[in-house]
């Protein structure tokens, strides 16, 4: 149990002076510290992201709404899907939930003032930018046709501005190898008296094991990909068939990091879920333990499933069927986590919140996006969909869907703490349904193209195809309207919101005990933790005043 | 030699309870890192192995004609006695002598410039003989499939270490001024034992370097 500031416990009070205004001044945003402005900056950098990658988007769309051309020429629409790729995944997906909510919510809820390393947390800021910044210059200056893979031998040879956007997202790795040595040196060393492993928020699990992730495969991204750049610049031809190189090697080095990247973007999309399930079901976490060692088991087998992207690229069929095998896995962890959000749920006294809404449909689209994942995982159904809009329905379902679910969910979860306003529930409850079916609208008739046939990237396709690319194409404009309607009544709710006060969902997640917006030194006095995270059963709404003893100094 | 001079109270971050909570922070943190720059050379290795599981014989000819050897000999000798005097130098920081470690750092520093100035010798050979990557490739003792990889690898780990020498080279240079300003002592050692790990980092890969591209 977390012990601060009683007076606020219970009326809804805006808590001044908090982080926000603990000190004005641009200079003081730029140059602050402070996890939780960290978190805000990061939440409207990865934000203008996802628009700009969301653009893309709808522009790749709009152009397929018809078999033939319809608003740009073929080379831009290779431009589109690239530039569409690479930043939803390096700007958006990976960096959003560990930036902006494990920013702001991994410190408050292990009763820490800060992270481990406050000027470096800082440089992940810049550096995210700094590759930003470099990659969209890129774009501007010609783009690339690459496809976010960038599979040699093509994006060696290709005239297009390969190399910023290459160095781009090399810069931004480091953001995020920084981020997760913090995450990591964070949870081992700074957790609160009391607060053992075994009573650490999920949420900590799994952004920990991300984190994991996050430090060991990143780099040898970024090796592949300085690789890529010095070949296309110099010719150095590692990647070069005439040279001696191996084209396939590019292949090993991306998927390396890629795959488990895969988990980067979906591991703390779980976090989030694994929060909002207890909250709004009014229980503890049924199994525990298993959902907090499943995200590490992800974390784990993630690094030896990389060969499923090489099934159709002259590998070994006895590699193949390892690598399948071992891809399965990864279901078996994630159905773990499944089963256990579900028995949660069981007998929950239930409250069908936007965030609760969320989280029916990240349950939806993981579970069908991950049965789809095994389908793909066996070899022999893998080579009829390689390469169609099979393959691309089933990542937007798991990636994007998860991710995309479980950044709603914790947004409106978590937006009361954050901005200590409450949004408007009906309004919110509607936008949550226009982005579910929305993107369920978008998404089913790809599995359905990919299924008759229809490859990915294709800039036409034949008249057969043209009805399910239609509905897609609604489907992704009713998403976008979906989506802009949630940032309307978000900023509406910052200067017109109730007054949320300090747990408008009588939430007993850690961080909940804390005035909304926090203070901008997080604890008064440090907090010390009786028991685990989301102890419904002991105590009254509020939590008891008396400090308790710990049990683990 | 003994140190009285007045120590600045060992500076403790806000967000840290003690002093032994901030150390450990930063001593786990130094090791994560160096566990993504091990990483981040894994890949060069990966690379290293299939070309030379591909093209072993061009592999083991191109070293024996395109490298000197006593330069990648010496250059491993001088590395790890930098490592050395590095290692002395965090004792004495212990120990608080001060400006005995910085002197031992400068020694380590000397011993750093040695390593690029022999590094920078060897590349103006390449250079000269036309054993460079990919397409500069004119080196006429050695040809067939996979003689220009070797040096592509060559330059690309070689350079990639290189930087880190530099890189490492900085961080040393700070840690002995502060080591002279007598900012050291029993309690506050932490800074210049993590960049005493990162040094050490790079010394090793050098020692995995050196026999891949110099003896087998």
């Amino acid at each position: 149990m977390v012990h601060d500031a009683p007076a606020s416990a219970g009326s809804a009070v805006y808590n001044t002076p908090n982080y926000l205004n603990a000190e004005i001044g641009v200079r003081s945003w730029l140059l602050t510290r402070d996890h939780k402005r960290i978190a805000i900056m990061y939440l409207v950098l990865t934000t203008s992201a996802f628009a700009l990658g969301g653009i893309f988007a709808m522009l790749i769309r709009i152009e397929l709404l018809t078999p033939g051309p319809t608003i740009m020429s073929a080379l831009t629409y290779n431009r589109m899907f690239t530039l569409h790729g690479v930043i939803m995944i390096f700007l958006f997906m990976v960096p959003a939930i560990p930036g902006i909510f494990g920013n702001f919510f991994l410190p408050l809820m292990l009763g820490a003032q800060d992270v481990a390393f406050p000027r470096l947390n800082l440089l992940s800021v810049y550096l995210y930018l700094t590759g930003a910044v470099i990659a969209v210059w890129g774009m501007i200056h010609g783009g690339a046709d690459t496809g976010w893979t960038f599979y040699a031998p093509y994006s060696t040879t290709t005239p297009t501005q390969v190399v910023p956007i290459l160095l781009g997202a090399f810069v931004v790795g480091f953001s995020s190898i920084v981020t997760g040595i913090n995450f990591i040196v964070t949870t081992h060393t700074m957790r609160g008296p009391g607060l053992t492993w075994n009573r650490m928020p999920l949420f900590v699990w799994s952004i920990y094991a991300t984190s994991v992730i996050q430090v060991l495969a990143t780099p040898v991204l970024g090796m592949v990909l300085l690789l890529v750049a010095i070949e296309h610049a110099f010719g150095f031809g590692i990647f070069d068939p005439a040279r001696g190189g191996d084209p396939v090697l590019f292949q090993h080095l991306f998927w390396f990091y890629s795959h488990p990247a895969v988990y980067i973007m979906v591991l703390p999309a779980m976090a989030v879920i694994s929060e909002v399930v207890c909250a709004f079901a009014r229980k503890n976490m049924f199994g525990y333990k298993a959902v907090a060692y499943s995200s590490l088991g992800i974390a784990f087998v993630g690094f030896f499933t990389w060969g499923h992207h090489l099934f159709t690229s002259g590998q070994s069929t006895f590699d193949a069927g390892i690598f399948g095998v071992l891809s399965m896995f990864v279901g078996i962890f994630t159905a773990i986590k499944v089963f256990n959000w579900t028995a949660t749920l069981y007998q929950g006294a239930i409250k069908f919140t936007a965030p609760f809404a969320y989280v029916c449909g990240f349950l939806f689209f993981l579970v069908f996006g991950g049965m789809t994942g095994v389908a793909l995982a066996t070899v022999s159904l893998d080579v009829h969909w390689q390469d169609t809009y099979f393959v691309v329905a089933h990542f937007h379902f798991i990636m994007v869907g998860g991710t995309i679910m479980a950044f709603l969910a914790a947004i409106h979860y978590w937006w009361p703490k954050m901005f200590g306003r409450m949004y408007s529930e009906g309004w919110a409850l509607v936008a949550a349904c226009l982005i579910i079916l929305g993107f369920n609208a978008t998404f089913i008739p790809q599995f359905l193209l990919g299924n008759m046939g229809m490859p990915r990237r294709y800039y036409s396709y034949p008249a057969q195809f043209w009805p399910l690319n239609v509905a897609s194409t609604a489907g992704a404009s009713l998403l976008a309207f979906g989506f802009l309607l949630v940032l309307t009544y978000l900023l509406i709710s910052l200067r017109h919101g109730k007054v949320a006060g300090p747990n408008p969902w009588g939430s007993r997640g850690f961080e909940w005990n804390t005035p909304s917006p926090p203070s901008a030194l997080n604890f008064p006095v440090p907090p010390v933790f009786t028991h685990g995270p989301h102890d419904y059963t002991t105590g009254a709404e509020t939590p008891p005043e008396a400090p308790g003893e710990p049990e683990h100094a | 030699m003994p140190e009285l001079t007045a120590r600045a109270a060992p500076p403790l971050a806000h967000h840290f309870v003690d002093m032994r909570q901030q150390t450990e922070a930063a001593r786990l943190g130094m090791w994560l890192f160096l566990a993504s720059e091990v990483l981040l050379f894994t890949g060069l290795f990966t690379a290293y192995s299939i070309y030379r599981y591909l093209y072993a014989g061009v592999f083991e000819e191109a070293s024996r004609k395109g490298v000197e050897l006593w330069a990648g000999t010496t250059n491993t000798f001088v590395l790890i006695t930098s490592s050395l005097t590095v290692a002395l130098a965090i004792h004495f920081a212990r120990l608080g002598r001060g400006k005995l470690a910085a002197a031992l750092l400068g020694v380590s520093l000397l011993l750093g410039c040695a390593f690029l100035g022999i590094k920078a010798i060897e590349y103006a050979n390449h250079f000269h003989e036309g054993q460079l990557p990919g397409k500069f490739y004119t080196f006429a003792e050695v040809q067939g499939p996979g003689a220009s990889m070797f040096f592509t690898l060559y330059f690309i780990m070689t350079g990639l270490h290189g930087l880190h020498v530099i890189a490492g080279m900085t961080v040393l240079a700070v840690m002995a001024v502060r080591a002279w300003r007598e900012e050291f002592g029993p309690e506050h050692y932490a800074p210049i034992e993590i960049a005493g790990l990162y040094w050490h980092l790079v010394d090793l890969i050098w020692i995995f370097l050196y026999p891949l591209l110099y003896l087998i």
